[in-house]
């Protein structure tokens, strides 16, 4: 049982200081990093996945034939040809007006409409969408296609220019984890040496039980109950305050919708990770207590 | 009851602090261990209430060898071994009460059925009226008789006591001396370390076992060898 039954008689064994000590609040302090440190590792790995996802199949083929009228009449070719494919999902036509419209905003112009702008020679672009995973083959089928269709093509994979990004964010992942790999440690950190320093100043009465006939089960119950308590009050405060930031976070990210940042949420499953790590975390420190406290006991007679 | 055979304790690198000590406490018996400061009484009654192991010898108690003994079976022996501690080493935090009730519940005996015991106690020993004050709150005497109540109320088969009557005055000694003996004569095997002749020569058929620097004065061999009680 995380924290044990123990008969009102015997708590009384353990003078009343509940939250007097550091122990509660350098453990609801830990919580409420590790949580925050969780929700990040979450979002940031959601973000990574969902753009993994989005480039992983996804091609580009920009056709920068000289001429316009060859250069969309190649590119219609080539549309149509991909989508007959079986290798290819969809293929689509990026229109010149969406492709303005785009380099407008670098230009000061929303519309599209900036003379110099309207003066550029684009090229025309095709965006492919691949079927299933072979990515190696179906890029060996395409060059083949463009080559036939529109040759001097030049073939981007998405995930050429937005892997490295998608492999930062999987690395910022990855170090959100360890950081909650590295709380939790401190935190069962915190509890050893809890339980040590109970054991040290509870000495005489540890000493007096043992003589009377008391067994380190008994002993053991009476101190996990009291530091499982202590630390469940911080993980409480902890997680309060961690949901109220993660809360205020979520309202205001609830405001952006465009870009990088629109892939980063939590899902349902990441919620139910950071509800499951208070409780974990309670069970981690009466575990650890149970442990620490009986490995003490066994090297007193 | 208690077998020493050949005992000796040392504390680390040190030499001895009692050595080949050897004796037979039988059944029922009442004993006083006597010897001067330093001679090692209180490392001998270490021992008897299985706070520490022998450095070598054998130490029998109730039937069964204590010295290779695995530990978590001597929770069990010891809640049949009532200790009364020259520093009386009660509970701080706890009433007098619940100091004299602790033995009780350490062993699962229910708040229903302990009141009555832990009540006449109380009253025995004079603290009726004090039970729910906090040792530090009590005089010296006081505590002392705390003391000794909470290392009788289950009814020990063997009650070990350093200097137990060290912090009370003469009338209350020798009620404390008359529990002791109420209880050896309900079959309680008693060993009571004490520089008190006066106490010593009240009880009539009791046994002396004398420490010498750390060695156990047994010129008859009575100790080691006792007669057989009828």
């Amino acid at each position: 049982m995380i924290i044990p039954r123990v008969p009102a008689q015997h708590r009384r064994l353990l003078p009343d200081r509940r939250l007097s000590g550091p122990t509660p609040w350098v453990i609801a302090i830990l919580m409420l990093l590790t949580l925050l440190a969780a929700a990040a590792g979450v979002g940031l790995a959601r973000s990574a996945n969902a753009i993994g996802d989005a480039i992983a199949g996804r091609v580009t083929v920009q056709i920068v034939t000289a001429n316009p009228i060859t250069r969309a009449e190649q590119a219609a070719a080539l549309r149509r040809a991909a989508a007959a494919q079986p290798f290819v999902r969809s293929a689509r036509a990026v229109e010149q007006a969406e492709l303005r419209a785009t380099l407008g905003q670098w230009f000061g112009s929303a519309e599209g409409d900036d003379p110099v702008l309207q003066s550029l020679p684009l090229p025309a672009l095709v965006d492919i969408d691949f079927v299933g995973e072979d990515r190696a083959g179906h890029m060996a089928q395409l060059r083949a296609l463009v080559e036939r269709v529109a040759p001097g093509a030049r073939i981007i994979p998405h995930a050429e220019w937005l892997g490295p990004v998608a492999r930062l964010i999987r690395s910022l992942a990855w170090i959100a984890g360890a950081l909650v790999l590295l709380m939790t440690a401190a935190s069962a950190a915190i509890v050893i040496m809890t339980a040590r320093a109970a054991l040290g100043t509870h000495y005489a009465t540890i000493e007096m039980l043992h003589l009377i006939g008391a067994t380190d089960q008994q002993i053991t119950r009476l101190f996990q109950r009291r530091i499982a308590i202590d630390t469940a009050y911080g993980i409480a405060l902890g997680t309060a305050v961690a949901a109220a930031i993660l809360l205020l976070i979520g309202w205001q990210w609830s405001g952006i919708t465009s870009g990088l940042a629109a892939t980063a949420s939590l899902g349902a499953a990441g919620w139910a990770l950071l509800l499951a790590l208070p409780l974990l975390a309670i069970a981690l420190a009466a575990l650890t207590a149970r442990q620490t406290l009986l490995a003490a006991l066994q090297k007193i007679l | 009851m208690v077998e020493f055979s050949g005992v000796g304790l040392r504390y680390g690198p040190d030499a001895e602090v009692l050595s080949d000590v050897s004796f037979n406490l039988q059944p029922g018996s009442f004993y006083f261990l006597t010897g001067a400061s330093g001679a090692g009484k209180t490392s001998l009654l270490k021992m008897l209430y299985l706070a520490q192991r022998p450095s070598r010898g054998i130490v029998r108690l109730f039937g069964e060898d204590l010295v290779s003994m695995p530990r978590h079976r001597l929770p069990g022996f010891r809640r049949r071994i009532g200790v009364v501690f020259q520093d009386f080493r009660l509970i701080p935090h706890l009433s007098a009460r619940d100091n004299i009730a602790l033995p009780l519940r350490i062993a699962g005996v229910s708040e229903e059925d302990l009141s009555g015991p832990v009540g006449e106690m109380l009253s025995w020993i004079g603290l009726g009226d004090r039970a729910h004050a906090f040792p530090p709150t009590l005089s010296g005497g006081e505590q002392q008789r705390v003391a000794i109540a909470r290392a009788v109320i289950a009814r020990p088969q063997l009650l070990v006591a350093d200097e137990p009557t060290g912090n009370v005055d003469p009338d209350m000694a020798m009620r404390l001396l008359g529990l002791f003996e109420a209880l050896n004569r309900l079959g309680t095997t008693v060993v009571v370390a004490t520089h008190d002749i006066h106490l010593i020569s009240r009880i009539e058929n009791a046994q002396m076992m004398r420490l010498e620097k750390g060695r156990l004065s047994d010129p008859t061999g009575a100790l080691r060898y006792p007669p057989n009680r009828s």
